[in-house]
């Protein structure tokens, strides 16, 4: 199985599309960094501008930690978008190509390749996963430095301290691989179903809009459908950045107000990802290799 | 342990009453054939024939409507991947990894094997394709006989007992042909392998085939010794003239007329050979301007003959 992998995973690193993804949130992050760097304080001031009468804030309000989580809040939408691009590639790319009966005439299974695949797929998701991370979290903490982070939510601000935030990044990443893998698994499901790429990168893009959508609706007929939308779960990463008050009003350090919500959204993402890739083994597995 | 096997059973590839259905379409129609071990078999048929399809079984990329398919003895539904680590294949197309260079192809086609395949392996199955000088190029430099050679080079990287090339030769130049033929009759005479090769070509099989299986619109026409069945005696000739008419009477007239094959142009005889000089003599004298006899060994031909004769 491991020999399996590293041949899908050299030809996933071989080609030029691979990079097109991390050329492309580098490019994003450097741009936002860049800017905010230019003229961060204006931007802080807009961001202050409805409490900076009731509250006095010290300290660096735009360090590393909220650079950070702007950046996420941005890209996390996006990223997606570009995991489809190699995920929902990854069978029906090599059907178009006509290169699969090379691999299905191999002395391994269906399952074992598209196994091998799925993993191959999950790994290169990850890593630019990592390379988010490292340029949103890590770069903007040595170009902004750190200091405590103060974020606005929509009727209340939260301020967490500087050492009880690299944890809730990590927490945030992990998690964000789970979203993450999800489109990964909606993608290469919908490539087990097709024999050219753009079908499903198309439906995958599609798919997320269409339930993104449906996700933000408040309409009661959809509002049934709701918790069992992968789209619904895929933001709540910020759920580590939404702290528990003691009887004062001060923040609990290391503590998460609703860890529940994030426990229900592993649990709903990870049978997803189940669901899709045991679909996309017995589609490929009953499939007729005619291309 | 697979070797050893097979040294026992005679049957390498043994068919039963193989169909395959796509809706209404009968692609394969209950076909069955054997192919015993170190022979080179012929597998033959006009384009959209079934042959594709019926590889495409033997290898299980297609599963069967109905019947059974055995490789090495044993089931292939079964038994799947013990046999094809016994099974080298290239089908149809030579379709490869653009991004990708020719020692790279063998190179990860050889990590997908069970056996263990060096470098030096890879370099050798280079050389025997022709490909050592290019081994380093991307294969979209390729031009499409360079493609089929890294294709053959695919099935044999890992020593298989039993090679299946399906239309070995398309996009190949006349030296590339013979090549592919001399390389198939290497395998079978020097390396004891079972080799199976699809055409739609006479030409191209009847020399290097001992077994040869003609199937048409999925059904078995013909099977048998290659020597026997293309009856080296009997040619079937094309008189090319510069008066069709007159010719057709004057063959007629000269008792030639039972070689005559029934063609809505051009004239056509299934002559034995010796009798070539003596129809050509008759034609000159007669007067007609005699600008060729070609001899016609298109399967297309065979088949006139086999439908003919029925």
């Amino acid at each position: 199985m491991w020999s399996l992998i590293k041949v899908e995973l050299y030809k996933i690193f071989s080609r030029p599309r691979t990079y097109i993804a991390f050329g492309a949130i580098a490019a994003l992050i450097v741009v936002i960094q860049l800017g905010l760097k230019i003229d961060g304080d204006s931007y802080a001031n807009f961001l202050m501008k409805d409490i900076n009468d009731t509250l006095t804030v010290d300290g660096k309000v735009l360090n590393g930690y909220l650079i950070c989580y702007i950046l996420l809040q941005l890209l996390l939408v996006h990223v997606p978008l570009l995991v489809a691009l190699i995920a929902a590639d990854m069978i029906s790319g090599e059907a178009n190509l006509g290169t699969l009966r090379l691999l299905f005439t191999t002395p391994y299974s269906r399952t074992h390749w598209v196994l091998a695949k799925f993993i191959a797929a999950s790994i290169y998701t990850i890593l630019l996963l990592i390379w988010l991370a490292f340029l949103a979290l890590f770069v903007s903490m040595w170009v902004f430095g750190t200091d405590d982070l103060f974020l606005m939510k929509s009727n209340y601000v939260v301020l967490i301290e500087q050492n009880d935030v690299l944890w809730r990044y990590v927490g945030a990443f992990i998690f964000a691989s789970f979203a993450l893998l999800t489109v990964t698994s909606l993608g290469f499901l919908l490539s087990s179903l097709s024999s050219n790429s753009i079908g499903p990168i198309v439906g995958t893009m599609s798919a997320i809009v269409f339930f993104t959508i449906l996700s933000t609706l408040n309409i009661p007929l959809f509002t049934l459908i709701k918790p069992y939308l992968f789209t619904t779960h895929m933001n709540n990463w910020k759920e580590f950045f939404d702290i528990q008050v003691n009887a004062n009003n001060e923040a609990i350090t290391g503590s998460i107000l609703n860890i529940a919500k994030i426990k229900t959204s592993l649990v709903v993402l990870t049978l997803h990802i189940i669901l899709f890739v045991s679909a996309s083994i017995i589609i490929i597995k009953k499939k007729d290799i005619l291309s | 342990m697979f070797g050893v096997f097979c040294y026992y059973v005679m049957s390498v590839i043994k068919v039963q009453n193989i169909s395959k259905h796509f809706g209404s379409l009968k692609a394969v129609n209950d076909l069955s054939f054997e192919v015993q071990a170190g022979q080179v078999f012929g597998f033959l048929g006009q384009n959209g024939s079934g042959k594709s399809t019926t590889i495409r079984m033997l290898l299980s990329l297609i599963h069967p409507t109905s019947g059974s398919i055995e490789l090495f003895g044993k089931r292939i539904e079964k038994n799947r991947e013990a046999i094809l680590e016994q099974v080298g294949a290239i089908i149809e197309r030579p379709d490869l990894y653009p991004y990708l260079s020719a020692k790279e192809h063998l190179q990860l086609f050889a990590k997908v094997r069970k056996q263990k395949i060096g470098e030096s392996d890879i370099n050798a199955t280079l050389e025997k394709v022709g490909l050592a000088h290019r081994a380093k190029d991307k294969v979209q430099t390729f031009s499409l006989g360079m493609k089929q050679r890294l294709g053959i080079g695919i099935a044999l990287v890992h020593n298989p007992s039993l090679i299946i090339l399906d239309e070995p030769t398309n996009g190949l130049d006349p030296q590339g042909i013979a090549d592919i033929r001399q390389l198939i009759q290497y395998l079978a005479k020097e390396e004891g392998k079972t080799v199976l090769v699809s055409s739609h070509l006479l030409s191209e099989i009847e020399q290097v085939a001992h077994q040869i299986l003609i199937i048409h619109q999925g059904k078995k026409m013909v099977e048998g010794v290659t020597k026997e069945l293309l009856d080296p005696e009997k040619r079937v000739v094309q008189i090319i003239t510069n008066d069709d008419a007159n010719t057709l009477q004057i063959i007629t007239a000269a008792s030639f007329s039972n070689y005559l094959l029934p063609r809505s142009e051009g004239v056509f005889l299934k002559i034995p050979t010796n009798e070539i000089p003596l129809l050509n003599e008759v034609l000159v004298k007669a007067g007609i301007g005699v600008l060729g006899i070609e001899t016609k060994n298109s399967l297309e031909d065979y088949f006139l003959q086999i439908t003919s004769n029925a």
